[in-house]
């Protein structure tokens, strides 16, 4: 089990070691990305030019660049291109919003997911059944910005149901925070929601023909307590799963359009921002934290599954 | 994401034969046939299917409309114009810069956009754009990950071991912020592979990195699949009869993969469609003056409080085509490969 763990986490370092890279080389290699000619401003003269390159470092050979990069990111004192403010704080500062996001949105998709499998699963092809599976493809097939920016419209600046964007952080006003944060939640859950009700479902209607639980029902036990004890509990270990992959995945950047839209300001609105100036160092820091999530969650995932599961072998 | 071989689909598992009609008889039909026949009779399936037919046609023909119907084109601009509606005289565009709403008739069916130009053909032409995204990339999308599955299942190795980490480390990306990454990139340089030069306006570039973003989701299982099939007796006994490694990829695993791929077309287009729009929304997919339904819901939203349907009209397209395709998708999976699991997440 140790040597699994030791060799994850070194392909875990691996793979990141690779993404930031690629990163780094997406935006080092393209023509139009001289940044010291955007730091420059409209019409620079070529002494200025020549000062900013030397002064950031933008002569040296690309990989020395990707070097000094990196060191600056872990001792946090990385600047960015346009605004020259400390990336590491930004994001430090930035952090907490797209936390309280993601951790609000993935609580409320597994709730809402588990209640919806179970009363489908419990009626099974009947006409509530059909009707909330097209419900929840309709979910799957809506695009979260969309869904979004018409809660803000109608809910927020017309009927003034919901405050119309923004965020209010959670020490300054708990109420306030949470007030702000229904409408994100409620539109990053949506497609969640949909894709995990209906795992769900087809999960518990695979268990409920096993063995075990004609057998519970055999021993005379209470539907209720076969349907929780038996049925679901089992169903739900291949949602966890999925719940930690896509937990990871929507902190690493599957927010990017909800922040967008409600104006969150965490860190997908920073990395929407800041590639649109195609400012380099702060898209680095921000794509190298959210492949941290994605893969640390897999990582997470795949220990705890072989740590269940005896039946899989570690390899 | 389960990885089980979806070959041997065909006559085993009660719920595949569900709904099948008894009296007719299954005796002697192929594999094809069966999943065809459980296709037709699932209705609803079938139903969305052809309404995204509908849609693609109704795209088409944008031109028709545009010329005999709305009479103008996608770019026009008619901001000073005015357009007669129930015998009154209307601006297009108020002086106050608030566009007329929808008029139910031939011009301005659905109204304009902050730039006088009529909605209706722009969601034509834009529908166009959206759906030859979605499709051009998840075709390539398929054809990477056919070629990236097959040689890493079937060499397994050292050619698998590089094919997994790239893989991996594609994976590791988000989706969304490496698409817009490589967008915003190519969009200001064009792409030069070569003799290849592909211009930063091009739709191929949206094309490509979807259909790249997207190729670990389809290569994972197919490689899973092929790693079963080259083990199977049919593969020995190919290999026993003098045919090369080549020739076995070819006509002996690549048949074996189709069911997986059927299933996982329509819902690779689904997905690819809507990762069009959130590119477009963010200004990297298709460039103006073009449009696609992804940059009409950006505008439109931008633009919401003069009037909310420029965001919800695109929007609706949208997703009535992507509903379409995941619940045809839906049915398609259940008539090819009822017991496999395939999942596609973004």
């Amino acid at each position: 089990m140790a040597r699994f763990i030791v060799r994850r986490i070194g392909q875990m370092l691996l793979v990141l070691f690779a993404v930031s890279a690629l990163t780094f080389l997406i935006f080092n290699v393209i023509p139009g990305g001289d940044p010291a000619v955007r730091m420059a401003g409209r019409h620079p003269d070529p002494g200025q030019l020549a000062r900013i390159r030397a002064e950031w470092g933008f002569n040296d050979p690309v990989y020395v660049q990707y070097l000094k990069t990196m060191q600056k990111t872990f001792t946090g004192d990385l600047s960015s291109y346009t605004t020259n403010v400390d990336v590491v704080d930004e994001l430090r500062k930035r952090a907490p919003r797209t936390f309280a996001l993601a951790i609000g949105a993935a609580i409320i998709w597994m709730l809402a997911a588990t209640a919806i499998g179970l009363y489908t699963a419990a009626r099974a092809g009947r006409f509530a059944d059909r009707s909330i599976t097209i419900l929840a493809l309709v979910g799957i097939s809506m695009p979260v910005f969309w869904v979004g920016a018409l809660m803000n419209y109608y809910l927020g600046f017309k009927w003034g149901i919901f405050p119309n964007g923004g965020y209010v952080p959670f020490a300054d006003d708990p109420w306030e925070w949470f007030y702000h944060l229904i409408m994100p939640w409620t539109a990053l859950s949506i497609l969640f929601i949909g894709v995990y009700s209906r795992v769900l479902r087809s999960n518990i209607l695979d268990t409920i023909n096993e063995d075990y639980v004609r057998t519970a029902r055999a021993k005379g036990l209470s539907e209720r307590r076969v349907m929780y004890r038996h049925v679901l509990r089992n169903s739900l270990i291949p949602i966890v799963t999925l719940w930690g992959l896509d937990f990871g995945a929507v902190l690493g950047g599957g927010t990017i359009l909800t922040e967008t839209v409600f104006d969150i300001q965490g860190v997908g609105q920073y990395a929407a921002e800041s590639i649109g100036q195609l400012d380099v160092p702060p898209v680095l820091a921000i794509t190298l934290f959210g492949s941290f999530f994605i893969v640390l969650l897999n990582t997470v995932v795949d220990i705890l599954y072989a740590a269940i599961d005896p039946r899989i072998r570690l390899q | 994401m389960a990885t089980e071989p979806a070959t041997e689909f065909a006559l085993e598992g009660p719920s595949a034969l569900q709904g099948e009609p008894r009296r007719r008889g299954t005796a002697g039909m192929g594999p094809w046939r069966l999943a065809f026949r459980r296709l037709r009779s699932n209705r609803v399936a079938v139903v969305f299917g052809f309404v995204f037919v509908v849609l693609v046609a109704v795209c088409l023909a944008a031109p028709l409309w545009a010329d005999h119907v709305a009479h103008t084109d996608p770019y026009k601009n008619h901001l000073t114009d005015t357009v007669i509606v129930d015998g009154e005289k209307k601006d297009v565009v108020t002086p106050d810069g608030i566009p007329i709403g929808p008029t139910w008739q031939g011009e301005f069916f659905l109204g304009a956009d902050g730039n006088g130009r009529d909605t209706m053909v722009r969601l034509l032409y834009g529908g166009r754009n959206s759906l030859l995204i979605g499709v051009a990339a998840a075709l390539i999308t398929t054809f990477l990950s056919i070629v990236v599955g097959v040689l890493a299942g079937f060499f397994r190795g050292f050619t698998d071991t590089v094919l997994s980490r790239t893989m991996d480390v594609i994976w590791a990306f988000p989706v969304v912020l490496l698409g817009v990454a490589l967008g915003t990139a190519l969009t200001l340089s064009g792409l030069q592979i070569g003799p290849v030069d592909i211009s930063g306006r091009s739709k191929l570039i949206p094309i490509l990195i979807i259909a790249i973003v997207y190729v670990p989701y389809m290569a994972r299982p197919i490689r899973g699949q092929v790693l079963s099939l080259r083990e199977k007796e049919f593969v020995e006994a190919a290999r026993a009869q003098g045919a090369g490694s080549l020739r076995i990829m070819l006509s002996e695993i690549l048949p074996n993969l189709s069911s997986t791929v059927i299933v996982f077309f329509p819902l690779m287009v689904a997905n690819a469609i809507l990762l069009e729009a959130a590119l477009g929304f963010l200004g990297v997919g298709v460039q103006p003056p073009e449009a696609s339904w992804g940059t009409m819901i950006g505008d439109g939203v931008k633009h919401i409080l003069s009037g909310p349907h420029l965001a919800i009209v695109p929007g609706v397209m949208l997703v009535v085509t992507v509903l379409a395709l995941n619940i045809f998708g839906d049915g398609v999976r259940d008539a090819f490969d009822p017991r496999a699991k395939i999942h596609l997440e973004h």
